[in-house]
């Protein structure tokens, strides 16, 4: 990151959800780098920006296509990166032609100036890097999103060369992980598909058991099962779903339709509040294991504390459970787990306790003990032979789910504070001085045509629910854009609001764009703002 | 893809009578210690750019008129150094006995007082400190009329939340904590040196309170304070209450809950509580940078759990 000549930070506010990444990126900056910042909000990070481009949320993949347009028309795309590593550029190229830098900015709100100027500036660096997070992936369309993105680094070469690549930002210490173990519903460890029986019989030989050759259901589809009294059992481990997932009044009816629920946390959550059972967890500090960063580096976590009262590790509770279920479980260290995995996953084998410590995690894939781990992947790429080709994808833009609206005319998004995370259940409980409790933040713009003043309390509305919130004023935000951080649910439940529409590639929900009205008067619909987004310009 | 490393060259120079070889751009520090010499220092740190503030590492060079900055001065080939000529000593035993003066340097860690007791440093002999007071600039034009205390730095801590303390009596004016919140690390600039002279001190923007001012609580500038003058509150009020017993504290490394990014940070446990988080100043991924969340987030895990 610190040696690349140009950064794109797109729906990433890495300055407050990733702060020491952030280093890194200032670190580049401040050996010359340049850097643009996609965002509905002019961010903390945007501020770093040379040219800050506030998008309409929902519209990545118009700005995207837009974009690549005017790299091919203006000669900027990598041609013999294209046809040595790629397909299907041809069909991408026909699909993107519509979008003129005049659509462009009409569908975004985007000045077609400054669009043309990020085409041009990530069309000619030497290097690149293409960096986002959940502005991209909390969306109904969030595959679409990313693979709008891959699109314009394929197009650019901006990919597997040191300094140039893709990089999604994780958005917590073991997101990464997960996946990587398969908690997927589609995967095994080591994304291995379970649509396969010759890798399935692999584990089914060490698991002793036979394992569905069909995928599972993600959360999302989770909740239509609930709604369709499918899934009546459900066991919840160090989640809470019920203050966590959009649309926050049909995951009260959810979880307290079923017939049973057992939670495993470190707190008696809201979610653990509904729970038949409470099963008291060991956490972070009490525990061994290992997290993967977002830059796939495995890293080893350690026990320094006992855990309080009763209070036991995951492992000993998914045993003691298996037991109960009466099946013959073993508890087994954090490491013996950990070498298992390596005995299955290939890009784990090159992992062992010792190397971990000794080289302060290793990257995957890292396939052997003498394997020093990968730096950065799709190199092969570049190389004679690339393997198999990435492939460009016709992406189509479709608007939010959740429309704006003469009645919902105001466009919520929602996201995270700098000393805060996710619903609050750990970050809610150290003195913060930088606390800013649930407010609804709100352009001075829209304020004033409300008639609200900071610190006063209205009222939002959605489609789903409503709340009510103090305003905050902030200048980050342009008119028509609305603003609301989710650590707050005891207080301001943004998911009250939030729509549960989700994109049907990942399961993943579309929290960064809801319509909702405000009324100023509590209980008075007087007052609201009529302007919508996507009929200005001049932003950057 | 492998990148080709630039070759690395090697510098050979003497070091009190000693050949030693180091890659060039080495500093003539890294050279002493290479070498053997226990050489004081304050104001450098591993992971920054040399500020040059404190001048207790200075050495003899031969050819040189003034003596050097051992920190930031890089070695050259055929290099002469020495670190115990009577020039360099007497001059370190003063810079140390001045700022000891000055500012109280009692939780500046052991090996200050050792290089205090080996260079025979007396920082007494300029009278007894003065009192804490709250500083007040001086009369521009007067001098201060003289009195019996040796003049220092010496005023009441800042205590403003819940995180922080700035015990000012123990700055040495070293930068690190200006450096580490500015362009080396944090680049959020919310402080700076302010006054000039003597009255010169560490200052938030207008000297408005901590949790007035730009800061945004990562501590990367406790994590670089060579003298305790920045501390975390659960820290400072462990040393008031004289429970705080670093020899009896376990570190262990682990990795932050939070975000993705994968911080390293090591638990320092005092009787089964977690009492400090810091975080290893050679890992490529913090270089011993936190953000708030890292440095204090971490006190979910001892709030008195519900289940």
């Amino acid at each position: 990151m610190e040696d690349t000549d140009l950064i794109v930070m797109w729906g990433s506010n890495a300055r407050e959800a990733h702060p020491i990444f952030f280093h890194h990126v200032l670190k580049a900056l401040n050996n010359g780098a340049r850097m643009f910042a996609v965002d509905p909000r002019r961010t903390s990070s945007a501020r770093w920006a040379d040219v800050w481009l506030g998008i309409d949320v929902g519209s990545d993949i118009a700005l995207s296509n837009t974009l690549a347009r005017e790299i091919i028309h203006a000669g900027l795309h990598h041609r013999e990166f294209i046809t040595h590593a790629t397909t299907g550029f041809d069909e991408y190229a026909e699909s993107v032609e519509p979008w003129t830098l005049q659509r462009g900015e009409e569908v975004t709100g985007v000045p077609r100036d400054a669009i043309r100027q990020l085409a041009h500036e990530y069309g000619g660096a030497p290097t690149a890097q293409l960096c986002w997070t959940l502005g991209i992936t909390e969306h109904h369309n969030a595959t679409d999103n990313v693979l709008a993105l891959i699109n314009l680094a394929l197009l650019t070469g901006h990919v597997g060369r040191y300094g140039s690549g893709l990089v999604p930002l994780r958005g917590q210490n073991n997101v990464q992980g997960g996946g990587d173990m398969g908690a997927l519903p589609n995967r095994l460890p080591c994304f291995h598909d379970v649509a396969d029986a010759e890798l399935r019989g692999k584990f089914e030989e060490v698991w002793g058991c036979s394992i569905p050759g069909e995928p599972g259901k993600h959360i999302s589809l989770m909740h239509e099962a609930m709604d369709a009294g499918e899934l009546r059992a459900l066991y919840v481990i160090g989640e809470n779903p019920l203050q966590s997932e959009a649309d926050a009044r049909a995951m009260q009816r959810r979880l307290s339709g079923l017939d049973f629920m057992v939670v495993q946390d470190l707190f008696l959550t809201a979610t653990a509040e509904l729970a038949d059972v409470v099963l008291p967890a060991a956490g972070w500090g009490e525990v061994d294991g290992t997290f993967t960063s977002s830059e796939r580096r495995v890293q080893r976590v350690r026990k320094a504390i006992d855990p309080p009262g009763d209070a036991r590790d995951d492992i000993e509770w998914i045993s003691l459970v298996a037991r109960a279920l009466g099946h013959d479980w073993p508890t087994p260290s954090a490491e013996e787990v950990w070498n298992e995995v390596r005995s299955l996953s290939w890009m784990h084998e090159g992992m062992t306790y010792e190397r971990l410590d000794e080289h302060g995690g290793l990257q995957w894939p890292c396939p052997s003990v003498d394997h020093p781990g990968t730096l950065f992947l799709h190199g092969r790429l570049w190389e004679e032979d690339t393997g198999p080709k990435a492939r460009f994808s016709v992406v189509e833009w479709f608007p939010p789910v959740d429309a704006l609206s003469a009645e919902f005319p105001l466009r919520l998004t929602t996201g995270r504070r700098l000393d805060s995370y996710n619903t609050g259940v750990q970050s809610g409980r150290y003195p913060s001085p930088r606390r800013i409790h649930g407010v609804l933040d709100l352009s001075p713009e829209d304020a004033g045509e409300i008639g609200v003043a900071e610190g006063e309390t209205v009222k939002v509305v959605s489609r789903r629910g409503s709340l009510e919130a103090p305003v905050r004023i902030d200048r980050s935000l342009r008119p028509g854009l609305a603003f609301m951080a989710v650590h707050f649910p005891d207080d301001t439940d943004v998911n009250q609001l939030t729509i549960d529409a989700w994109d049907p590639k990942s399961g993943t929900a579309e929290f960064k764009a809801t319509a909702v009205r405000i009324e100023s008067q509590v209980g008075a619909p007087t007052g609201s703002v009529r302007r919508g987004q996507g009929h200005r310009s001049g932003h950057t | 893809m492998t990148m080709l490393e630039e070759p690395i060259t090697i510098v050979s120079a003497r070091v009190d009578g000693a050949d030693v070889e180091l890659p060039a751009g080495s500093t003539v520090l890294e050279a002493c210690r290479e070498a053997g010499a226990d050489l004081p220092t304050l104001c450098y740190g591993p992971t920054m750019t040399a500020a040059n503030a404190c001048r207790v590492c200075m050495v003899e060079v031969e050819g040189s008129r003034t003596l050097v900055p051992s920190c930031s001065r890089k070695l050259d080939e055929g290099m002469e150094i020495w670190t115990g000529s009577e020039r360099a000593v007497h001059s370190r035993r003063l810079v140390m006995e001045l700022l000891a003066s000055a500012s109280e340097l009692d939780r500046a860690g052991p090996d200050l007082e050792r290089w205090m007791g080996e260079a025979r440093a007396r920082p007494g002999r300029f009278g007894p400190p003065e009192p804490a007071t709250p500083r007040v600039p001086p009369d521009p034009g007067h001098h201060h009329p003289p009195n019996t205390f040796a003049a220092s730095v010496a005023e009441p801590p800042k205590i403003e939340d819940e995180l922080y303390v700035r015990d000012y009596s123990r700055c040495i004016l070293c930068y690190r904590c200006v450096d580490a919140c500015g362009v080396e690390h944090q680049n959020t600039f919310a402080i700076a040196v302010a006054g000039r002279g003597f009255d010169a001190r560490i200052s938030t923007e207008f000297d408005v309170t901590l949790p007035e001012s730009a800061c945004v609580y990562c501590g990367n500038c406790i994590a670089v304070c060579p003298t305790g003058a920045l501390a975390g509150r659960i820290e400072w009020d462990m040393r008031g209450q004289g429970t705080w017993d670093e020899s009896s504290q376990e570190v262990t490394r682990t990795v932050c809950s939070y975000c993705g990014v994968g911080c390293n940070l090591d638990l320092h446990v005092q009787e089964g509580r977690i009492v400090s988080v810091t975080s290893p100043h050679d890992h490529d991924v913090t270089l011993g940078n936190l953000c708030i969340k890292g440095r204090f987030g971490w006190m979910y895990v001892d709030s008195g759990r519900g289940v």
